[in-house]
């Protein structure tokens, strides 16, 4: 087998590497120590270089030598880069109007490192951990993006990538990464809006997403570079800290290296919380020689943490707003990244949302279990296929006049016997799209209405049932009752109404069903045409 | 609609899981209206469907590709099915095929095998009994896995007595496991390739007539498997250029061989034993291996030369090469013809011109005898005519004095010199009438010069 182009996800906090393995599955790769999402992060040590979990160690104790979050600062001038993220690592510095990095290597030594060459190194790294898995070279990546990346950022981190001895061969968005790893293995059997919510570190992103056809439409993003999981181990550190000096009479905060062991072991409470009900912290002389011991439990921290996550809840009904959709028009929202492993993130969305919206966060039946793995394996699904397209095909499938292209505002759909609207072609599908319904169970004479549709949301108040006579039944059960009818209830609705007619067929004589074909050309001409599935007979209509 | 909102009901009352709508929904059939009027297309032209938004789309996953695809080669719908349709096929036809199991025996290519003495295994044809045998040194280690499994579940004894046969009867069994150790273990088989005399191709007999490339290339690819040097190069065809086939036959005549008897050995006694048996017994088989090898070697030797002496190559070099050798002399030898040239042509140009010198002489001469001859003759005449003149003159009247006139003429005419006997003669000639002056001019000149005595010629003086 030629070398495999191999999916890489790069992010702030951590990056992951993905590859479709001999066997046409997706293999997240892990780093020679073992780590499938491997942090983001460059120490140096004099003349030793230490890279990501290794390296996220140094923090402790050589911090201004070592270099986080650093992913964002890419192309982009000095002036507009958002450097106090670093703040915690080594300083950012100005290197001729870029961002680059200070680091001392060993006495009197100083090396200046321009962020590219930060991200080529770090690149690199990757790459060679993923040629020691595969055992074979790796030359060609397909490279995930948030989507709010410019052309500059992505041109320097092409080259930074080929610096390292990778060809970009696309970049994809993370969303839509993240989205085609879902789908692959949760398949939606119908065209759906879905909302992903990437909460990675330091940044959150959501897009909503239409996909219509299989194909994907990104209708909003939201981006909040302030929000992420650091947001939780801060809070959990203030808590930590609190409840230190409660005893010790020493705020840790105070000095550096007491902050980064807390922070440190705050991150790995955080990450134990998210799969045992309570988890320790200890840390030996956290502070003044005083040692830090004490066990929290999930509900706790889900305290503690609350502001944050209605932060998170915010978020993505934010997104949902700027695409000016009711969460009623979205199927399901994917949720992915880091903090997607906390279980009161997904609980909390199953309560902002309507019934009818999943939830797929780790521990929803119909998803993956490694939501920090998904924008990666979706890479690999893009790299697996692309690499049967040579360089010109797919560069030439990458161009504008294909990429964008017309999509419908509205609806289009057949009117049912019930003179309900039954959507084909929903609103925002692209076209050309052609799409087949096969109606097994027509008989007789039928009537193919073809008709635009407007949707609305349409709420109504449940009066509560009135209540039942008082049994001197189970007491308990009343009481339950009792809870679920006291409100009434808000039933709100999706539903079509017909706006125009667009054409009406008739077909006779039908005895073991009709095909019917709806097809949208380029240049947005709609055809449809009837089939007697018995008989063969066709009728075509054209607008 | 009713009934979506009946669901609704009980989806709130009932908690109804939200799969299981999903689920009842989808086996809900959606049904077309009944036909109330006569309508068979209706086109509501006026209609105005929205304006379209443009918008990008995400280039990921293979709906995209595949819309890429469509647009860029401008498919229709139905094409693009028929070349996805065909796509697919395609990929389960692959799929399914694995490509070692075409090269493996399908049935057992030798019968005798199954009677075969499990004792004298070493006898048997192992590659056979693998169901290797088109294969053989050129199997490699995965295909021997696969195809001793195959072999296995073939031959395996609880099959054999299922089918009928005793449990006892497990002969091949134990020479498939034989040979499976044996090809399995890298000496092992190294040792068994040596003697396997199955694997050699056979050559032609000398005299016959044959295809020497089809002939010799495969003898020369089997030989090439005890080659320590790899890769060996190829025997080639008509068209292989000299430098190639020479490198084919230096390779060939030094060539390097793995080859090792061991596995004829005549079985060590063990340990138990006499030692000086065993001794000897070690002793003659190092003697045997050594023998055969020398034998093999020189075996190699004797074809090689076989091959390099029929090779229609290695004629036509020579051929060519003869032929390069005199055109090289003959160019060589350039100079020194054209001096000989030269000096030919010299020498026949010499010869030539002699010759015409010769000849130019000889007529010469003759022209000159005639010249002579006709020198005289015309003297002859012309002394004729002087002598005669008088004579025709009538003696000038005096022919009394005819008798002294002729004999004074005579000394005349014999006393003249030539030239003025030409003279004389010419005058004479042109006027008879004045011979008397002229003979007397003539006598007066010749007496005049003393030539003649005047008193001899009374009558002209």
């Amino acid at each position: 087998m030629s070398s495999p182009i191999i999916g890489i996800t790069f992010g702030n906090t951590s990056s992951s590497i993905a590859y479709i393995n001999p066997k046409n599955d997706v293999d997240v790769i892990a780093n020679p120590d073992g780590e499938r999402s491997i942090p983001s992060v460059l120490s140096y040590v004099g003349a030793d270089e230490y890279h990501g979990g290794q390296a996220l160690q140094q923090l402790v104790r050589n911090s201004a030598n070592t270099i986080i979050n650093f992913r964002d600062l890419i192309g982009l001038p000095f002036a507009q880069a958002d450097v106090s993220k670093c703040a915690a690592g080594a300083p950012a510095i100005e290197i001729d109007g870029k961002v680059g990095f200070a680091i001392k290597r060993g006495e009197d030594k100083e090396e200046k490192i321009t962020v590219d060459e930060v991200i080529s190194r770090h690149l690199n790294k990757l790459k060679l951990a993923a040629e020691d898995y595969i055992g074979s070279k790796v030359r060609q990546v397909v490279l995930t993006v948030p989507t709010n990346f410019n052309d500059n950022q992505k041109e320097a981190l092409k080259n930074a990538a080929s610096k390292a001895g990778l060809e970009v061969v696309q970049f994809i968005n993370e969303p839509s990464a993240a989205l085609l790893a879902h789908v692959e293995q949760y398949p939606f059997e119908k065209d759906v809006n879905v909302v992903v919510a990437d909460f990675g570190g330091v940044r959150s992103d959501a897009a909503v997403i239409a996909i219509r056809n299989g194909i994907y439409t990104i209708l909003a993003t939201k981006h909040d570079t302030s929000l992420g999981g650091d947001n939780l181990d801060t809070e959990l550190i203030e808590y930590f800290a609190k409840d230190f000096q409660k005893k010790t009479s020493t705020n840790p905060t105070k000095n550096v290296r007491s902050l980064a062991k807390l922070r440190a072991n705050a991150i790995i409470t955080k990450k134990t919380l998210s799969n045992a009900t309570t988890a320790t912290i200890s840390i030996d002389s956290l502070a003044d020689g005083y040692d830090y011991h004490t066990s929290i439990n999930r509900m706790r921290f889900e305290l503690v943490t609350n502001k944050v996550f209605s932060q998170f809840s915010a978020f993505v009904e934010d997104v949902i707003a700027k695409a000016e959709l009711d969460p009623l028009d979205i199927h399901a929202v994917i949720l992915s990244g880091g903090v997607a492993f906390t279980p009161k993130l997904a609980n909390n969305f199953e309560f902002l949302f309507p019934e009818s919206v999943k939830i797929l966060g780790p521990n929803a039946k119909e998803s993956s279990n490694q939501p920090n793995e998904l924008t990666a394996s979706g890479a690999a699904l893009q790299a697996r296929l692309v690499s049967s397209y040579d360089a010109d095909e797919l560069s030439e499938a990458l161009k504008p006049v294909i990429i964008n292209t017309p999509h419908i505002p509205k609806a289009i759909g057949l009117i049912g016997s019930q003179g309900e609207f039954c959507p084909v072609f929903l609103a925002e599908t692209s076209f050309p799209a052609q799409k087949k319904l096969t109606l097994k169970n027509a008989k007789g004479d039928l009537l193919v209405g073809v008709y635009e549709g407007d949707h609305h949301i349409e709420e109504k108040t449940l009066e509560p049932t009135p209540k039942e006579e008082k049994k001197d039944d189970d007491e308990e059960e009343e009481e339950w009752s009792d809870s679920e009818d006291d409100e009434p209830e808000i039933i709100r609705e999706k539903l079509y109404t017909f706006s125009t007619k667009l054409m009406e067929l008739g077909i006779k004589g039908v005895t073991k069903g009709v095909e019917i074909v709806f097809n949208l050309n380029k240049e947005g001409v709609l055809k449809v045409s009837a089939r007697d599935l018995k008989s063969g007979n066709v009728v075509k209509g054209e607008l | 609609m009713k009934i979506e909102k009946k669901f609704f009901k009980l989806t709130s009352l009932q908690l109804a899981s939200l799969q299981e709508i999903e689920r009842i929904k989808r086996e809900m059939m959606f049904t077309l209206p009944e036909l109330t009027s006569d309508i068979t297309v209706k086109v509501n032209t006026e209609a105005e469907k929205s304006a379209a938004v443009r918008r990008p789309i995400e280039p990921v996953g293979r709906y995209f590709l595949q819309h890429a695809q469509r647009t860029l080669r401008n498919h229709t719908w139905s094409e693009f099915e028929k070349i996805q349709a065909e796509k697919n096929v395609k990929t389960v036809d692959e799929s399914t095929q694995d490509p070692d199991e075409l090269l493996f025996d399908d049935e057992l290519t030798d019968e005798s095998l199954l009677t075969h003495d499990p004792r004298d295994w070493k006898t048997a044809d192992l590659y056979a009994a693998m169901g290797l045998s088109k294969l053989r040194y050129r199997a490699n280690n995965s295909q021997i896995i696969k195809s001793h499994r195959k072999q296995v579940l073939k031959h395996h004894p609880d099959k054999k007595s299922a089918a009928g046969a005793g449990l006892e009867q497990d002969g091949f069994f134990k020479i498939i496991q034989k040979a499976y150790e044996t090809l399995t273990d890298s000496t092992k088989r190294s040792q068994y390739d040596s003697c396997d005399f199955n694997a050699d191709v056979e050559q032609p007999k000398k005299g016959t007539e044959y295809n020497f490339f089809e002939v010799w290339g495969p003898v020369f690819e089997a030989e090439a498997r005890f080659s320590k040097k790899q890769p060996v190069p190829s025997l080639g065809d008509v068209n292989t250029p000299k430098k190639e086939v020479e490198q084919f036959y230096s390779f060939w005549h030094r060539f390097d061989s793995w080859r090792t008897f061991e596995f004829l050995d005549e079985d060590v006694p063990d340990d138990s034993s006499n030692r000086d048996q065993k001794r000897y017994t070690e002793r003659k088989n190092k003697a045997a291996r050594d023998k055969k090898k020398t034998a093999d070697n020189a075996r190699l030797v004797k074809l090689v030369e076989r091959v390099a002496n029929e090779d229609p190559r290695i004629k036509l070099f020579k051929e060519e090469e003869k032929k390069e050798k005199e055109r090289k002399k003959w160019e060589r030898d350039a100079g020194a013809r054209a001096e000989a040239e030269a000096a030919a042509k010299a020498d026949a140009e010499a010869r030539a011109r002699a010759e015409a010198d010769a000849v130019s002489e000889a007529s010469a001469k003759a022209d000159k005898k005639k010249a002579k001859e006709t020198a005289k003759a015309a003297k002859k005449k012309n002394k004729r005519t002087v002598r005669n003149a008088p004579k025709e003159a009538d003696y000038f009247g005096d022919s009394d004095k005819a008798a002294a006139i002729d004999e004074q003429v005579g000394f005349i005419v014999e006393t003249v010199d030539d030239e003025l006997l030409v003279e004389v003669s010419t005058k004479i000639k042109s006027s008879p009438s004045t011979t008397k002056e002229t003979l007397q001019e003539t006598a007066a000149a010749l007496s005049g010069s003393g030539k003649l005595p005047a008193s001899v010629l009374p009558y002209f003086l």
